[in-house]
């Protein structure tokens, strides 16, 4: 009989337990499941809430009936792993042995690693959207927010969703302009990036995109201080932006019990994990996946979908004795919603940037373009998320491994294409 | 690439003027490649982040982050950017003679 312990309850736990438990018969495994209390939020919801678009109660459900039957639900936090003898702690007091430790814990919010980012501007002029009471508290000060100057500020990489903050400042262009009220709000993006994303061809095509809708760029901010009473950001190389109203993505950190778990973690507390077998650099009986892992992609649930293939594949071959051989290869995919109902969708992997083109093939959405249909596959989505994704199922069409039909190689201005070469 | 003499070696120097091979770095090199920066002379503190950064490459592969450098090398982040002008994270890797760290996702 294997014990599966799975550390968390969220997309890759849920997910990965749920694939396991029909992957193995209840004589075959048991699966035991810990998260810290019971309350499943679907994250990509938290953009819309402050704008009146979402609802708690519509993001919000219980973890433990998100898990199939035969699967052992406890709600504790975790004290740490003893990796040696293969047993996780909990704070209750509770021992669990394991065969098999799946890590799927997430990422955490560490505003206070900022100066004076929870000082006294904090849930007054200064927010976050990246968790359930911010988004709520900044739904509150934005109906009545109609004047000043609106700043958007990444704090530094990693965050989940690298693209949300994009999306939060189109969302709420489009939201003073059905106000009537956008002549007067002037809106900035503020980002220790050298653009407005990571990867050159998006870079490019989403600070064009701010442009066209008068949000001011400002790059390569490194903040070291947020001063709520004086309205303005500092960056550690003393420059400064005054706002009237700052939406902060503060930094973040893996799970606290990590670092409690000697050589489990990186400093940050993000799991060192192998890019393509998702083993842990540290105990071939640890896997792990989605925004607990240190891996070089995105921190998002479509990244956390596709490893939950290859985690279940290269468990069950782990527990066989056979060789792991399952490769994730990075595949990310988002819809980056741009306002007036329309979105735009990006799909790519550790080696092959987002590009125009269709997905998942010739006849499919369009990539790197806003639509109307993007915006709908990203309602539908929700559905899905619930229905067919945490579930464990397959969704129609969309594979693990990144599509290469479809994306359109040879497009783009010639300085992108010089850019692309860089990379 | 490029090739350039620093410290009297002879080394090939990648676009962004990062070693291309770490195993030829010396500390003499260090000192020729922070004044190229600007940064003369380089402190004890200087050293602590710089030797900090070659342990690092050679435990995990890679240069450390700001934020990372900032919770384990024994320099907070303040500092580290009046150490380093605008990029601590680069341009100490730079003249620790370790590749760029790698950017974030």
């Amino acid at each position: 009989m294997h014990r599966i312990v799975v550390l968390g309850a969220g997309t890759g736990g849920t997910l990965a337990a749920n694939r396991l438990r029909r992957a193995y018969s209840e004589a075959q495994a048991t699966i035991t499941v810990v998260d810290q209390d019971d309350q499943h939020v679907y994250q990509p919801g938290l953009l819309f809430v402050p704008f009146g678009k979402a609802h708690l109660e519509d993001i919000v459900r219980p973890r433990g009936r998100q898990l199939h039957r035969g699967i052992e639900y406890i709600v504790d936090p975790i004290d740490r792993v003893e990796l040696g003898d293969r047993q996780v702690h909990l704070g209750g007091g509770q021992t669990l042995p394991y065969d098999v430790l799946v890590v799927a814990t997430g990422a955490t919010l560490a505003p206070e690693e900022t100066e004076g980012l929870t000082g006294e501007g904090w849930r007054h002029n200064v927010f976050t959207f990246y968790d359930l009471e911010g988004a709520e508290a900044l739904a509150q000060r934005l109906e009545w927010f109609d004047e000043g100057r609106l700043v958007v500020n990444v704090v530094e990489l990693p965050i989940k969703c690298p693209v949300a903050p994009l999306e939060f400042c189109f969302l709420a262009d489009w939201f003073f302009r059905e106000r009537g009220v956008r002549d007067r709000v002037a809106l900035s993006f503020v980002t220790p990036l050298d653009g407005a994303f990571t990867k050159p061809v998006a870079s490019h095509r989403l600070g064009g995109m701010l442009e066209e809708r008068g949000i001011e760029l400002v790059t390569e901010f490194n903040t070291g201080e947020v001063d709520g009473k004086a309205g303005r950001l500092l960056s550690y190389d003393e420059r400064e932006v005054a706002f009237d109203l700052a939406v902060v993505i503060p930094v973040h950190n893996g799970a606290a019990y990590v670092n409690r778990s000697p050589g489990l973690g990186d400093p940050l507390g993000f799991v060192l994990t192998d890019e393509h077998t998702l083993q842990s650099k540290a105990s071939p009986h640890v896997f792990a996946l989605g925004d607990a892992a240190a891996l070089p992609t995105s921190k998002a649930g479509s990244v956390t979908h596709f490893e939950g293939e290859v985690l279940v594949e290269n468990v069950t071959r782990f527990l066989a004795g056979l060789e792991l051989d399952a490769s994730y290869d990075g595949h990310a995919n988002c819809f980056i919603e741009t306002g007036f109902s329309k979105a735009m969708l990006i799909d790519f992997n550790y080696d092959t940037e987002p590009l125009p083109g269709r997905f998942p093939s010739e006849v499919g959405l369009p990539l790197m373009k806003e639509s109307r249909l993007n915006h709908l596959g990203k309602l539908l989505f929700q559905w899905f998320y619930w229905h067919t994704l945490l579930p464990g199922h397959d969704i129609p069409g969309v594979h693990s491994a990144m599509p290469q039909r479809g994306k359109d190689r040879g497009s783009g201005s010639d300085e992108e294409k010089e850019d692309r070469n860089d990379h | 690439m490029t090739t350039d003499t620093i410290a009297g070696a002879v080394v090939e120097l990648n676009e962004e003027g990062f070693l291309v091979d770490p195993s030829q770095w010396t500390e003499e090199m260090a000192v020729e490649l922070a004044r190229r920066e600007g940064i003369d002379p380089l402190t004890e503190r200087h050293w602590q982040v710089i030797r900090f950064m070659r342990q690092q490459y050679e435990a995990t592969g890679s240069g450390p982050t700001v934020r990372v450098l900032g919770k384990t090398s024994g320099v907070p982040v303040k500092e580290l950017y009046q150490l380093f002008p605008k990029g601590p994270a680069k341009l100490a890797a730079k003249i620790a003679g370790i590749p760029k760290p790698r950017g974030c996702i």
